[in-house]
């Protein structure tokens, strides 16, 4: 199949939706690949980049289109874009059906087939294609930077000659991809960070990163869980959002940076980060709202735009964070698209398998065969495993803890007192009974069982198969029987002795033997 | 004056033989240790020899010369991978002498009980022993023999079954016949009438009629113990070999089978009480066979098994600083282990610290996988046991499982219903990533569902670990 990378129209968009290093995978699939001329130079890659990577470079939008069986772009289709699709062809790319019912009607009256990387169900298996997750860890990357260069101070504190400067305090609200990565950057920068989330569950991972998690107090049965929605947070109730706006309130006039990336999936951005925490805030502050496209978490958010508040707090609203960073962004994307079609290869030898029956394929097709496929039903996976309700270990007090140990002290003694009582009765009534001649042999028997405990409790544990071995061939000290016996008495003690020392013979020389070899492989380094 | 001397080589070749077992306690005094014992084995048979009682010195030394030439061959033709069959068969050796010694002191003791008094004072050697004993002390020498002939005969048949089943040659499955356990007991039942039988009258058929109920519970008993119980059941018949021996000892008169007896059997018994606390299970419950009751139904598994080729496993290698890698049984049955030692040294050269986890019961045999490692040089100071790396796996970027199941069960500490439940596993799935490299998808020996490979940060590599190595070492840089 032709593989076919379309130019970006939309204004503003830098990314490109094939790499030359992704279409040297793509080859090796079995497919071949072309580009639009110039689709890449946005992203820092140039026609003849593409040419020595062996992708066809062709003229215009109309001379791919017409060449390619799978067209891969980055943003969702213009209307002009979705017009110009034929019967059987498919578009893989962004596509947001959900608000795009419009042009979804044009793909299907086109007979193409769309596949919508913002689609793919979150489950583990299609993580590598999954192109919201890398686009939002752009973001939260990103976000951090645009506050930094805003932001009038370092992140990290020093004590200079100069005297000395304060670490940056950072809040990060929402610990999705984009959360998480932006974490991950401004403690890396050296700043010192809190996170809010409103799935519980997610305090683990963003501890993980090196900040701390804002607790809310409040009854762990009354919060969402989060597994229920494939990992996305739900709508909170009315009292845990006020008592989130209070912690806020709480937190604001801490706060250098404040980044925000709440969103709830199929709703305006909930507001987070009001007018009145805006106006708590210090002056040469950064708010960087990662939500602005559906309306901003903050109320002072403009779209697409960065203001300055009147207490002088700088509000940043770009929607373009993953464009800013184009080559980051391209290269990802683009493997992830190389990955949405290794799956669609199944056999890597260049023949599309569109496979309705996987998960991930039908959860991201959205018109196939003239017909709309969207909504997908729920996949047959769960993304996330139903979180169970972890049992309470008690801690234990001092006290309980000094009355176990006594107890267990008592019951140890207890029972080698006992042992000892019985195991010396017995041998006292052995005693009773049994000749001096036995009990002198007796003596040596308890002793050596002794001795055996505790020398073989000192034995390494890796030295377990040698111990074997070599209790094995001492324990043909058995022939010693046989000696004596062979010869004395008739001609079967005789045969029977000579078999035991025969046998015990092999097992002397094989024992010893084989330890030895064992023994002479171990090796330091 | 020469039994003076005898049993002064005896306590010389006493203190050797525990000099040689202490010597274990670690690897560069261990290769010393194992010449405390040929020493010590040498010396012993040379006193025994030279002094009273022994006769036919041509036989003897005939014998040992052709048993150890076998012994000798066969210790060098051994396979490592084949080290568990191999000490089952000479387990089984010397089952097998304690019973044909056994033998030999019941016909001496009715060949001396027949005759005169006259006839008595002209015997040598061992009968000579016998005629001097009073009536106790034949009655105990009657039940030391016995015990002797039923251990002896326990350990055979047992060690038979176990090197067939470890040799792959019986079906490794737990399998009883109809009657299970009770058969068992009334074999047990029938050997203790038949001692008491033996007491009374010293009878021939007693002798015999028990030692055929004791070649049937060495048989049935192992049949019925599975191929993962196998480290406790090769301990355990180690175990029985030193107190065959013991028993031999006393019927003999002979200090130094007692001793050494009672170090191998002691050695033996701590071993199999290691195994079985490294399973979480009682010693009886291995024995007599199967996993203990479970208490409700299993936890569901969740989620899906994710494969992934060896492009991807390179990848995760090469960015990896920290490894752990878990081997098992599998890597033992696809002979990976010099592909293992060549991953590591590879890995190792890159700069990256690797290391290796060992679960007590991993292999057939206690120490099986030290062994196995040994041979494929891969050094002993990066093998670690469990208790010492379990709590680094949160800090490890990959953990390799190479043909382990049960032992990296993570069901084993998050479902107490699991039959495995409480059992010390090696936590491998607290490390970053974890690759499992396994045949396919099925559940292994147990037949206990591992929800490791459900988890998300697990990648199954399937195929034989052997040939999924090799496809991955050219890939590391």
């Amino acid at each position: 199949m032709k593989i076919g990378a379309l130019s970006e129209i939309f204004a503003g968009e830098n990314r490109v939706s094939m790499t030359p290093d992704s279409a040297l995978q793509l080859v090796k699939l079995g497919h071949s690949c072309c580009i639009q001329s110039g689709a890449g130079a946005k992203a820092g890659f140039s026609d003849a980049l593409y040419a020595k990577a062996g992708v066809e470079v062709l003229p215009d939008a109309a001379a791919v289109i017409a060449a390619a069986d799978v067209l891969v772009k980055v943003r969702g289709p213009e209307k002009a874009e979705a017009e110009a699709l034929r019967d059987g062809q498919t578009l893989i790319s962004f596509f947001w059906p959900a608000q795009n019912a419009e042009l979804l009607e044009i793909v299907k009256a086109r007979g193409a087939t769309v596949v919508a990387m913002d689609m793919v169900p979150r489950i583990s298996r299609a993580q590598k294609m999954d192109a919201l997750s890398s686009m939002a860890n752009i973001a939260g990357y990103r976000a951090v930077i645009e506050a930094g260069s805003n932001f009038g101070r370092f992140f990290t504190g020093q004590v200079t000659a100069a005297g000395k400067v304060p670490p940056a305090k950072v809040l990060i609200v929402g610990a999705g991809v984009a959360g998480l990565a932006a974490i991950g950057t401004s403690v890396s920068l050296g700043a010192i960070v809190h996170a809010f989330d409103v799935r519980p569950e997610v305090a683990e991972q963003i501890e993980s990163m090196g900040a701390s998690f804002v607790y809310l107090e409040f009854d762990a049965s009354e919060l969402p869980d989060g597994a229920a929605t494939g990992g996305y947070a739900a709508p909170s109730s009315p009292a845990f959002a006020a008592k989130q706006l209070a912690k806020f309130r709480e937190l604001a006039p801490e706060m250098d940076i404040v980044i925000t990336t709440a969103l709830i999936p199929g709703r305006p951005a909930p507001k987070l980060w009001t007018a009145d925490m805006v106006a708590l805030m210090k002056p040469g502050s950064v708010v960087v709202d990662l939500a602005a496209e559906r309306g901003g978490n903050c109320d002072l958010t403009v779209m697409d735009q960065k203001i300055v508040s009147d207490n002088g707090v700088t509000i940043v609203g770009y929607t373009d964070f993953p464009s800013r960073m184009a080559a980051q962004a391209s290269t990802l994307y683009a493997t992830n698209i190389r990955h949405m079609l290794t799956d669609l290869t199944p056999k890597k030898d260049g023949v599309i398998v569109h496979n309705m029956e996987d998960d991930v394929i039908r959860g991201a097709t959205v018109a196939k065969d003239q017909a709309i496929t969207f909504p997908p039903p729920p996949p047959k996976i769960a993304a996330i495993a139903v979180q169970k309700p972890k049992e309470k270990v008690k801690e234990l007090t001092h006290d309980e803890k000094r009355a176990a140990e006594a107890a267990a002290f008592k019951a140890q003694t207890r029972n080698q007192v006992g042992m000892l009582v019985i195991g010396g009765g017995l041998i006292l009534l052995a005693g009773l009974y049994a000749p001096a001649s036995f009990m002198s042999h007796f003596i040596v028997f308890v002793l050596s069982v002794y001795v055996g405990v505790q020398v073989i409790w000192n034995v390494s544990h890796s030295l377990h198969t040698p111990l074997m071995a070599i209790t094995n061939a001492i324990s043909s000290i058995i022939i010693l029987g046989a000696l004596m016996q062979i010869g004395s008495g008739s001609w079967v003690v005789t045969v029977l002795a000579a078999l035991a020392v025969f046998m015990a013979g092999i097992n002397i020389f094989g024992g010893f033997m084989v330890t030895r070899r064992m023994l002479a492989m171990f090796q330091k380094s | 004056m020469e039994i003076g001397f005898t049993t002064a080589a005896y306590v010389v070749a006493a203190v050797l033989f525990i000099q040689s077992l202490g010597g274990l306690s670690g690897q560069e005094s261990a290769k010393r240790a194992v010449w405390y014992g040929i020493v010590g084995m040498a010396l012993a048979v040379a006193a025994t020899l030279y002094g009273p009682g022994a006769g036919n010195w041509l036989i003897s030394l005939v014998m040992i010369a052709a048993g150890g030439a076998i012994g000798w061959v066969v210790a060098q033709r051994v396979q490592m991978t084949e080290m568990p069959q191999l000490v089952a068969a000479m387990h089984s050796l010397v089952g097998l002498a304690a019973v044909f010694i056994g033998f030999n002191t019941h016909i001496e003791m009715v060949r001396v009980a027949g005759l005169d008094e006259a006839a008595r004072a002209l015997l040598d050697g061992f009968a000579h022993k016998i005629a001097e004993k009073g009536a106790v002390e034949l009655s105990i020498l009657r039940v030391e023999t016995f015990l002797g002939v039923f251990i002896g005969a326990v350990t055979f048949t047992g060690s038979v079954i176990a090197f067939g089943k470890l040799a792959g040659r019986v079906d490794g499955k737990a399998k009883k016949l109809p009657g299970g356990h009770m058969l068992n007991a009334t074999a047990a039942i029938v050997s203790l009438v038949l001692l008491l039988v033996y007491l009374q009258s010293g009878s021939t058929l007693a002798l015999l009629g028990m030692t055929v109920a004791a070649l049937f519970i060495g048989y049935h008993l192992i049949m019925g113990i599975g191929g993962a119980d196998m480290p406790v059941v090769v301990s355990m018949l180690n175990s029985y070999s030193g107190w065959a021996a013991a028993a031999i000892g006393f019927s003999l008169s002979n200090d130094l089978l007692i001793v050494v007896g009672a170090l191998v059997g002691s050695s033996g018994a701590i071993l199999s009480y290691i195994m079985c606390k490294a399973m979480n299970r009682s010693f009886i419950s291995v024995i007599l066979g199967g996993f203990g009751g479970t208490t409700g139904p299993a936890m569901e598994v969740t989620g899906e098994q994710i494969a992934i080729d060896a492009e991807g496993v390179a990848a995760a290698l090469n960015d990896a600083d920290s490894i752990i890698i878990i081997p098992g049984y599998g890597m033992a049955v696809a002979q990976a282990q010099q592909s293992v030692s060549e991953l590591t040294r590879k890995l190792r050269a890159a700069g990256k610290t690797v290391r290796f986890a060992i679960h007590p019961v991993a292999g057939r045999l206690p120490g099986h996988m030290n062994v196995l490692l040994a041979e494929a040089k891969v050094p002993y100071d990066i093998v670690m046991e469990m208790d010492e790396i379990n709590e680094d796996f949160p800090t490890t970027d990959v953990a390799i499982v190479i043909g382990s199941n049960d032992i990296v069960n993570p069901a084993a500490q998050e479902d107490p219903n699991s039959p495995i439940a409480g059992m010390p596993v090696l936590e491998c799935w607290k490390a970053k990533q974890v690759f499992v490299s396994k045949r396919g998808q099925g559940t292994g020996y147990s037949g206990i569902e591992n929800p490791l490979f459900y988890k998300e940060n697990t990648r199954m590599f399937y195929g034989d670990a052997k040939k999924s190595l090799d496809a991955l070492l050219p890939m590391i840089e």
